[in-house]
């Protein structure tokens, strides 16, 4: 209770407002107390998060078992990644992935925000909205679970094909080589497609509403009204959900552990799957560490060139 | 303003979309109340209704054990980030000091670099200080990773307080920690609490850290016993889904009586930009 000592708080003020304490001067008074106020969160963040983060990247430059001396290694974690066509495969996962996390929920969610929205308010959209986006809170073993007995071989899906006279389709989908992946990758358009629809839903109702009403003057119907309105006006949005989209679907993890545990083969694996399988399955931590930056590295790639790609000007 | 036909289509839409994303949940539930005796290996619809295996998945699971470690571990994060993200966002929106956006920024760092990446190196500093298979390995690399949200959460609500309101505080003769406790966590009881709802979600539904750090059955989190479940209980389908109801219950059932705190926060915390 012993600093309790007056510090200046007048860099928030409107310049000119009368104040008691001197408004900030040329030479600012540094408020040193911030620090002690910022510095518990930063030791917990710097010793759990930062130097973890450091240090994966000098594990990575070394062969190591996580329980011998390492050996030094330099690009050789790394150079690996491109020669081994199992690790090469999870990387091309990855962007199948997208297309099922991202691109998919993306292109449907835009579609019915247009179609729901050009109603203007309908009564009782913040229910559908909820339970639309009911998946997003959902912890993903249970997911994982749920979707598992609808792809089984005596499953859901595959009862309804039988049902319909579809009996050639039938298969245990999440072990069969040709549709393992498609079928993980469906699990994320359904899990995604609610957090994509309610920010699109939430972008639309913040366009003015006179740029509707000059469309339908000059005539437009609801396709032209979507290309010059709706689609530009939610061009923030889409960046939000692509950014996260997309990372969700690089960072998979517990859906493949859970359903399919990269299988059948390798059908199913990727890289947020090796990293774990590598470092406490097969012993190969230095490998483990070097997947693990690439995919970092292309995660941040990724997001910084989404927020490129979005022009400047942003008129939300 | 529109025809009906239009608005019925509309209603027909959002109605099959709401079915889709149900259906899987629903079928969930439908199977935990099945009886044992006539469950496949699937979603079965019960022909009458029965709680038994809750009570069995709850004995076989040890889920009394899980939800325990998972409470516990959870209400620790939420409290600690919590009190650690009100005094770093109170010292990033009101204290001027040089390198004060450079230390935001760093805390930022956490929203974008995935688990997979510190998970690793963290295991093995964990393991050398013998803190693997405690509480502790997971309460404090979790409030680590929601601390990025929550600091930037709390200094974006902190720089949202009117000027006034300060300034009459400070009339008042009140002090910074005083500012910080009587007058901006109050107002700011809202904030929090979507901040708290988020991240005990999060911290409950954690898959990795406990995967990681947990080997000891006692300590096992509820996602985690879950998926040890999972792993045993492949034919028996009817008890596995009542065991994913008791895991899930807690976030969906605060999920259902707050939902706009819930999306708001995670629509907003996701439009960082």
């Amino acid at each position: 209770m012993a600093a309790t000592a007056h510090r200046p708080t007048a860099r928030k003020r409107p310049a000119g407002a009368p104040t008691r304490e001197p408004v900030r001067r040329r030479g600012r008074v540094i408020q040193w107390k911030g620090y002690l106020y910022a510095l518990p969160a930063l030791i917990v963040l710097t010793v759990f998060l930062l130097v973890p983060l450091g240090q994966l990247v000098q594990i990575s430059l070394f062969h190591w078992d996580g329980i011998s001396v390492s050996t030094w290694a330099g690009f050789d974690n790394y150079t690996e990644i491109a020669r081994d066509p199992q690790l090469r495969a999870g990387f091309l996962h990855s962007f199948v992935l997208i297309l099922f996390f991202s691109v998919i929920p993306i292109a449907l969610a835009l579609m019915l925000a247009a179609v729901t929205t050009r109603a203007g308010r309908l009564r009782g959209v913040s229910v559908f909205r909820a339970m639309i986006f009911l998946p997003q809170v959902v912890a993903m073993v249970v997911t994982a679970t749920a979707w598992t007995a609808i792809y089984a071989p005596d499953g859901v899906l595959n009862t309804a094909l039988r049902a319909i006279g579809l009996e050639a389709v039938a298969r245990p989908w999440l072990g069969d080589f040709s549709t393992a992946l498609p079928a993980v990758g469906l699990i994320g358009t359904w899990l995604e497609i609610g957090l994509c629809l309610v920010l699109f839903i939430a972008g639309i109702g913040q366009i003015p509403a006179e740029l509707y009403e000059a469309a339908k003057l000059d005539g437009a119907g609801a396709v032209r009204e979507f290309f010059a309105v709706t689609l530009p006006g939610l061009r923030g949005q889409i960046t939000v959900a692509l950014t996260l989209t997309v990372i969700a679907a690089l960072r998979t993890f517990d859906l493949v552990y859970v359903a399919t545990h990269g299988g059948p083969g390798n059908a199913t694996s990727l890289p947020a799957y090796e990293v774990y399988n590598r470092a406490f399955g097969t012993g190969q931590v230095g490998s483990a560490c070097a997947i693990a930056v690439t995919l970092t590295a292309v995660i941040l790639l990724l997001t910084f060139l989404i927020t490129k790609v979005q022009p400047q000007e942003d008129e939300t | 303003m529109i025809s009906g036909r239009e608005r019925a289509l509309n209603y027909a839409i959002l109605t099959v979309f709401a079915a889709l994303a149900l259906l899987p949940l629903i079928g969930v539930v439908s199977s935990a109340l099945t009886p044992a005796a006539e469950s496949g290996p699937s979603f079965t619809w019960p022909r009458h209704l029965d709680l038994g295996n809750f009570s069995t998945a709850w004995r076989q699971g040890h889920f009394a054990t899980y939800l325990t470690s998972s409470l516990l571990v959870a209400v620790s994060v939420v409290l600690l980030t919590a009190v650690l993200a009100i005094l770093a966002g109170f010292s990033f929106a009101h204290f001027d000091y040089p390198g004060r956006s450079a230390l935001f920024y760093v805390t930022l760092i956490g929203l974008m670099v995935p688990p997979e990446a510190f998970v690793i190196p963290l295991y093995f500093n964990l393991r050398d200080t013998g803190l693997t298979d405690s509480y502790w390995s997971l309460i404090l690399p979790q409030t680590a990773q929601s601390l990025a949200f929550g600091v930037f959460w709390m200094r974006n609500f902190f720089r949202s307080v009117p000027v006034s309101v300060i300034e009459a505080a400070r009339l008042d003769g009140a002090s910074d920690w005083r500012l910080l406790w009587r007058i901006l966590v109050p107002t700011s009881r809202p904030a929090l609490l979507t901040m708290a709802m988020l991240v005990f979600m999060w911290t409950w539904n954690e898959f990795l850290l406990p995967l990681v750090m947990i080997t000891d059955e006692s300590k096992r989190t509820a996602p985690l016993g879950l998926a040890f479940f999972q792993s045993e209980h492949t034919t028996q389908y009817s008890v596995l889904a009542a065991a994913s109801i008791i895991v899930a219950l807690p976030v969906v059932a605060s999920y259902v009586f707050l939902q706009r705190h819930f999306i708001s926060g995670m629509l907003s915390g996701a439009v960082k930009g």
